[in-house]
């Protein structure tokens, strides 16, 4: 027979344990998070953003040397995955919500939580294996396309369940007043569930953004800014976390201190982003 | 009026809004989802096709149970080093967060206030962001010089003095090997565990709580009886899926655990896993045999991340709970 | 000086309930058999939901060993009436509460009470029928007792199968009882939420509104089980069927908008209510 003292304070126990350890594992997460802040905006200068990186040597005689290549061909490579994951990610979310009776959904649906838990690195190699080799080279494409493959199984999955959420009755009603089942998802059902849409649209780049296992062997690095703006697109391109790694794991001192700024800079676009779909989603609740 | 409207409602309907239209639709639907379908067929076919050359070479079994990669001097290789990395860092990094991690989600959801839990689950959610390189830049040049004056170093010098036979075991402490690479994989997967109790426990309906409540429960007799057996399905699926996102965890581990190739590994000393070999080897390897080797690691990686999604989501579906909530 | 007038209108409240008291024990001792002693009581009891009121000024007693029905239209403050009779709005962190609850004279909300032991003093049955539906038909029942520690194998067995057989379950499920709760049919499920209640032995049992979510059948099956459960408990049940609470209960109280309208017996307050309100709604004006 426990007595109710007993049970009282070993419900107190467990509570000070979940305080305990909730405490001791956010400290850390904490001290990533302020560590990275706090060297990388003192890593960062004015030459971070006009400059490119050049040749070691260039950083080693203390020359000015930035990522403004680096900077540019994220913004291009990114939004070329975003351009390319869209549509197919919202089609695929539309097939999953608003054909459920569509004998390939169940397949749609296996097919597309198994693709989102497959490593990003498998994506890489997919991209280089689809894109690199039939080429002949590394390119900004082959990195967008890397991306996406990252992002379509997310926006596909936002994009169902936030279409989800629009009750069916919404559809009923337009259906039953003579519009064909395409008129009513394109303009009852989609506007209603917009910000969702644009939320997931986030979520799925700011995750993408972050990548650098698909980025490698893709869009592989580039010391310059290329000569033509169809090299972005067509040749080797830099990219943030590509770029980030490489400067991380170089022998030279000056290097490391520009990776705490790419650091920054890539956690500030990542965590803008985020917050950017959360501000989004709060307001929805309204 | 009237007969202008009259007129409207009588002309023939458009062609896109009479059938053609909505199987017009229907099709792009379904050719985007199929894309989706071709896209994970695409990854097993070549991953398949690019290693058949490795894979005929050594053979399936022998180059999974193939414990030299050579690709410098007699172009042998075998995966075992990087199978046995990777196992040995995700077991660990998920023994170290699993309890964490559900410790959280349960403060969160049962016992912090209203604004308390808002804002650790957004620091939550803030931190699962952080790209995995830039917890790996904090890995290379704090935490892994730290880990190697405060705990290796003095455990190496101790088993130096007292027990020298342990040396091999523990490794050389250089700081970048296979214990540090753990620590930052539980780490990284913490948020990920956490927000995925986090769901699990929001799905337990109150009535579940006020039933153990009105039994005379204490709070925490409450989360074991009622709470935690309604959400063991999501937590253990949970786990599950954290421990595949430790399997494909790349740069981070890449860059954290010293990278070494062959047999033998020791505790605090340098090893490989199969993402972080083939990020370090993909880009320069030339011979037809090392890529194709590379994307034989790269099917095994595959291959085992399908097992592990599928293991998810059978458990989901085996502990999905319908009774409770309404009958 | 607040405090002062405070504890006169509980005394006063206390003179005129003892009043009622004797006023009901004089008519019980006119029906002779009756013998029935206040064992909970409310006390100028008002419920809030922040600055929503949701039940104002409340006095009744509830009565031993008598199904006490709590009746009136969707809102009315009845639930969060029963709700506060076992502190379950100490789980609403939105909700506060003044006034008295007395269980055997003594204040339910008296800060030194732990309402882990009121709980255990006065059951609960839910609307919807609440298995733990990961553990045993089994396991459910002793739930209750296992928290404190019971480990006594021949013990629980003795207190599982009489709470089944209250319950009025035992029969049906004997052969299972290692199933889990949620194989039950609803009906199955609401008794072992019963059995569940039962089995800690409480004095009081709560039931919100029991066999709303049941079929006609189950919903006879468990009216049968309160009017036989009333001979050892008292029962104090919500409910939205007039009928219902026509046929089981001994003492009715009608609640309207978070008054308290009339309380008395269920054949007075049914046959011949005082309230004009009363009279309108069960004769179905509104509700």
């Amino acid at each position: 027979m426990k007595t109710l003292r007993r049970r009282q304070i070993q419900d107190k126990i467990m509570e000070g344990l979940l305080v305990v350890s909730t405490i001791t594992v956010l400290i850390p997460l904490v001290i990533i998070l302020a560590y990275v802040i706090y060297h990388g905006f003192g890593a960062l200068n004015w030459s971070f953003f006009t400059e490119e990186l050049g040749s070691p040597a260039r950083a080693m005689q203390g020359q000015p040397t930035g990522l403004v290549h680096t900077m540019i061909g994220t913004v291009v490579v990114d939004f070329i995955g975003l351009i390319i994951a869209v549509p197919i990610g919202v089609g695929a979310g539309i097939m999953l919500s608003e054909y459920p009776e569509h004998k390939l959904n169940p397949v749609l649906r296996i097919m597309n939580d198994t693709l989102n838990g497959m490593p990003a690195i498998l994506k890489g190699l997919l991209a280089f294996a689809l894109i690199v080799k039939p080429m002949g080279t590394f390119s900004g494409l082959a990195g967008g396309v890397a991306l996406a493959f990252v992002m379509i199984p997310i926006i596909a999955r936002t994009t169902e369940s936030s279409l989800m959420t629009i009750p069916w009755s919404i559809r009923e009603a337009g259906l039953a007043i003579g519009l064909p089942r395409w008129r009513v998802v394109l303009s009852t059902v989609m506007p209603a569930a917009k910000t969702g849409l644009v939320t997931g649209f986030l979520i799925a780049f700011a995750r993408a953004a972050g990548e650098a296992a698909p980025l490698m062997f893709t869009s592989f690095g580039n010391n310059y800014l290329p000569n033509h703006w169809t090299g972005m697109i067509f040749g080797p391109v830099d990219t943030l976390p590509q770029r980030l790694y490489s400067l991380a794991i170089s022998p030279y001192a000056q290097w490391h201190q520009m990776g705490w700024a790419a650091a920054i800079v890539l956690l500030s676009f990542v965590i803008i982003l985020f917050v950017a779909a959360r501000l989004l989603t709060r307001q929805k609740n309204y | 009026m009237k007969d202008t409207t009259k007129e409207i409602l009588e002309r023939p309907l458009h062609g896109v809004y009479r059938w053609w239209g909505d199987k017009l639709f229907l099709t792009i639907s379904v050719i985007l989802g199929l894309s989706i379908i071709a896209l994970a067929f695409a990854m097993a076919w070549v991953l398949f096709k690019e290693s058949s050359l490795a894979l005929n070479e050594f053979g399936v079994v022998g180059f999974l149970k193939g414990r030299v990669w050579d690709p410098g001097v007699n172009f042998v290789f075998g995966a075992l080093p990087f199978l046995f990395g990777t196992m040995v860092t995700s077991v660990g990094a998920l023994a170290i967060a699993f309890f964490p991690a559900i410790a959280i989600g349960i403060f969160v959801g049962e016992y912090a206030p209203k604004w308390l839990g808002a804002i650790i689950e957004n620091l939550i959610h803030l931190i699962a962001a952080i790209p995995s390189v830039v917890v790996g830049i904090w890995g290379i040049f704090v935490f892994a010089p730290w880990m190697r004056e405060k705990v290796y170093m003095p455990v190496f010098m101790w088993a130096a003095d007292h027990a020298p036979s342990l040396l091999p075991i523990v490794g050389t402490p250089i700081g970048y090997g296979m214990t540090t690479a753990t620590i930052i994989l539980a780490l990284m997967i913490i948020p990920y565990t956490t927000a995925l109790t986090r769901d699990a426990i929001r799905q337990v309906p109150k009535e579940q709580r006020e039933a153990a409540y009105a039994l005379g429960a204490t709070k925490w007799e409450v989360i074991r009886m009622a709470v935690l057996p309604y959400a063991r399905g999501g937590i253990l699926s949970g786990a599950i899926l954290s421990f595949g996102r430790a399997i494909g965890e790349t740069m981070a581990v890449a860059m954290l655990i010293g990278n070494k190739n062959t047999f033998p590994f020791s505790i605090f000393g340098p090893a490989a896993t199969m993402p972080s070999v083939i990020i370090n080897e993909f880009r320069e390897a030339v011979g037809n045999l090392h890529l194709s080797s590379l994307m034989a690691i790269g099917l095994a990686l595959f291959v085992i991340s399908l097992i592990v999604n599928l293991i998810a989501a059978f458990i989901i579906r085996k502990y999905s709970i319908t009774g409770g909530q309404a009958v | 000086m607040e405090l002062l007038t405070l504890r006169k209108k509980v005394k006063s409240d206390n003179n005129t309930s003892s009043v009622m008291t004797t006023t009901n024990e004089i008519e019980t001792t006119v029906e002779k058999k009756e013998t029935s002693r206040v064992r909970m009581e409310a006390r100028n009891l008002t419920i809030k939901y922040g600055t929503n009121v949701a039940v104002r000024n409340l006095s009744m007693p509830i009565y031993n060993e008598k199904v006490t029905a709590l009746v009136g239209p969707s809102g009315c403050g009845k639930t969060t009436f029963l709700r506060s009779l076992n502190r379950m709005h100490d789980l609403t962190k939105s909700a506060s509460i003044t006034g008295e609850v007395l269980l055997d004279g003594n204040d339910i909300y008296d800060p030194k009470v732990n309402p882990v032991t009121i709980r255990r003093k006065i059951g609960m049955v839910f609307q919807k029928p609440t298995p733990f539906p990961t553990m045993s038909i089994y396991d459910n029942v002793v739930a209750g007792l296992k928290l404190v520690g019971i480990r006594d194998r021949k013990l629980l067995n003795e207190v599982c199968e009489i709470a089944l057989t209250q319950a009025a379950l035992f029969d049906e499920v004997k052969d299972r009882l290692n199933a889990p709760g949620g194989s039950l049919s609803g009906g199955q499920q609401q008794r072992l939420s019963i059995a569940r209640a039962l089995a800690i032995k409480p004095e009081v049992i709560l039931m919100d509104e029991p066999t709303s979510s049941l079929d006609p059948k189950s919903t006879m099956k468990i009216e049968d089980l309160i009017v036989e459960l009333k001979k050892k408990y008292s029962i104090v049940i919500v409910t939205h069927n007039l009928a219902q609470a026509a046929r089981i209960s001994d003492y009715s109280a009608f609640m309207y908008l978070g008054d308290l309208v009339e309380y008395g017996k269920t054949k007075k307050i049914f046959q011949n209510p005082e309230d004009k309100r009363t009279e309108e709604y069960l004769t179905g004006k509104f509700g």
